[in-house]
């Protein structure tokens, strides 16, 4: 992530629009912050945190003012680089593959080490908030990751007769799409160099990935769950020693229906 | 005022109070005692503004500064010949008791309709059935004791320095009071419940865990009382006392969090249910957050606080 603020969607169906959000700057956070911590911090016993809302808005005005050092530039650097020629492969392979195959069928297969790889080193950014040297919150940044993750990994990875399906397709264009912008974005932004072109399309281009995202990403999860309900799969049943359980076909309609509230908190943001 | 012909002009400080974000000016004041304490202040704010009662008002010297306290003295300040407070909407606020009694009570209910499992929450073979689990039986009378008690601490027994708190938390707050008591209460009732592996050995054990802890956290709230005369805000470094429960503040600035901590260690235990452990490990993590910031705060209060002591866990954490 690049030194310039993250625009705060939230949620899974944000997935496209987090990166593709426009970051107004600055970072539109009021003191009504996420995170229990703030809040329950409110509720302590001796009050010494009465102002734990103030507190953390403080904490956020100073770390937006806060001087990369030398390291972190070259690191952050390296990173967003690396990050777009990641996304931009992916971006040839899809293409590549549907002009010599004139399908989408198998395009999930052939592509999916790539997606794997590059989604998952996504998860140094919630490092990279933890430590520092990016101001977004680590909430923020561990929320927007984990819904990718979910999607790759819980998902399309876990539930084989989906990944044939067109909505697959329909996320992966969305979020690739949306990657390169965002990565080119903080990587000129930290060079110095920000061109036009990659600016407007930062702030423009979430108007329609966003929608076809999470379009793609609902399609998805709906596809799977007949595949979910009939293999019990991800869930643990009672009677057991813990006496937990877990049912995973359940847990994929809240994720769903998740989604309405979390756009409507990530747009509002973005706005 | 004419005092024997002549204006008294130096009679009283000026006070202008300007919004914090917009810097505009919000109201002024003319003639205030310079012994005026933010509290005064604040009433006579509330005068001009009345949808701004002083419980919602931040006033600081600083636009991005800190909040000044209600017993802060105007004349103390360091401002100049008219005093410029800005003010920050703290929005509505509601009172730490009414908080505290409805994130107390709900729970304690919810966990009895999952106990007398009443209809609609477990199968219709089931309604209002009992389980055959002594361990059952003794989860719910600990898990209400519990709420019992909180409630009562609440109404007899803490002091609190803060009135008031925002009032969105008391959405988050009853959320995830109730939300995990509904959670746990589901399946440690549950007709297809399984008690502990290691049978009344375990039971006993975690029980013994739990009252002791209890036992525990009730010593220090009255500790933590008895520090404070009623209605003053003075804050002093507690010591153990001659209750042994007390002898752990040699160890930890947070007894109280180190044994609620005990607490549902021992009913997890006890009831062997793996949400339980999970709201337990939640509320570990709360507390050291909070523990750790009471530690600073009396550190940076008080020069010779005793160098032993950690915040939560002794020697650890």
């Amino acid at each position: 992530m690049g030194r310039l603020t993250e625009a705060a969607a939230a949620g899974g169906g944000a997935s496209a629009a987090r990166s593709a959000g426009p970051p107004p700057a600055p970072l539109p956070l009021s003191s009504t912050s996420p995170g229990c911590a703030a809040a329950m911090a409110s509720s302590e016993e001796d009050g010494t945190n009465g102002g734990a809302s103030e507190a953390s808005e403080e904490r956020e005005a100073v770390g937006k003012r806060r001087r990369l050092g030398l390291l972190a530039t070259i690191w952050l650097t390296f990173y967003n680089i690396a990050m777009t020629a990641g996304w931009l492969v992916l971006a040839i392979a899809m293409v590549r593959f549907y002009m010599e195959k004139g399908t989408h069928k198998g395009l999930y297969k052939s592509i999916q080490k790539t997606l794997k790889f590059f989604q998952t080193f996504a998860l140094l950014e919630i490092v990279h908030c933890l430590i520092g040297i990016v101001p977004t919150s680590v909430l923020v940044a561990g929320v927007q990751v984990s819904s990718r993750i979910f999607m790759v990994w819980l998902v399309t990875h876990s539930i084989k007769p989906i990944q044939n399906e067109e909505s697959v397709v329909l996320f992966l264009v969305a979020w690739t799409v949306t990657e390169i912008t965002r990565y080119s974005f903080y990587t000129f932004s930290l060079l110095d160099h920000l061109p036009y072109f990659i600016k407007w399309a930062r702030y423009n281009f979430f108007i329609i990935l966003y929608p076809v995202g999470v379009a793609g990403e609902l399609l998805t999860i709906y596809a799977a769950l007949p595949y979910v309900k009939k293999t019990g799969m991800f869930s643990i049943r009672l009677p057991n020693k813990y006496n937990v359980s877990f049912d995973y076909y359940y847990f994929l309609l809240i994720t769903m229906a998740s989604y309405i509230p979390c756009e409507y908190v990530s747009v509002s943001t973005l706005m | 005022r004419l005092r024997g012909g002549v204006w008294n002009q130096e009679k009283g400080d000026k006070v202008e109070i300007l919004d914090a974000k917009t810097r505009e000016k919000l109201c002024f004041l003319d003639k205030v005692e310079p012994q005026a304490t933010i509290a005064e202040i604040k009433n006579l704010f509330t005068k001009t503004h009345p949808q701004w009662y002083p419980a919602r008002q931040s006033l600081r010297l600083d636009p991005k500064g800190k909040s000044l306290k209600d017993e802060d003295v105007l004349q103390k300040l360091p401002v100049g010949t008219t005093a410029t407070l800005y003010f920050r909407d703290l929005g509505a606020q509601i009172s730490w008791v009414t908080v505290f009694l409805t994130e107390y009570a709900g729970p304690l209910f919810i966990y009895l309709l999952f106990y007398f499992r009443v209809p609609f929450i477990y199968g219709h073979k089931y309604d209002f059935t009992s389980s055959r689990h002594t361990v059952v039986h003794l989860a719910c009378i600990c898990h209400s004791f519990h709420y019992i008690k909180r409630l009562l601490e609440t109404l007899f027994v803490h002091r609190f320095s803060h009135g008031t708190m925002p009032l969105r938390n008391i959405f988050k707050n009853c959320t995830y009071y109730w939300g995990f008591a509904a959670w746990m209460a589901y399946y440690i009732n549950h007709p297809l419940y399984t008690p502990p592996t290691y049978g009344a050995q375990q039971v006993k054990l975690a029980l013994a865990i739990f009252v002791i802890c209890q036992l525990g956290n009730f010593s220090i709230h009255m500790a933590l009382r008895d520090l404070r005369p009623a209605g003053s805000k003075t804050r002093k470094i507690p010591y153990p006392t001659k209750n042994p429960f007390t002898w752990l503040f040699l160890l930890v600035s947070c007894p109280n969090y180190t044994y609620e901590v005990g607490s549902w260690i021992g009913f997890a235990i006890m009831t062997q249910c793996l949400p339980v452990a999970l709201f337990s490990l939640v509320g570990f993590t709360q507390m050291t957050i909070w523990a750790k910031g009471k530690h600073r705060s009396y550190l940076k209060e008080f020069r010779d606080y005793p160098p032993l002591r950690m915040p939560i866990i002794p020697f650890l954490l």
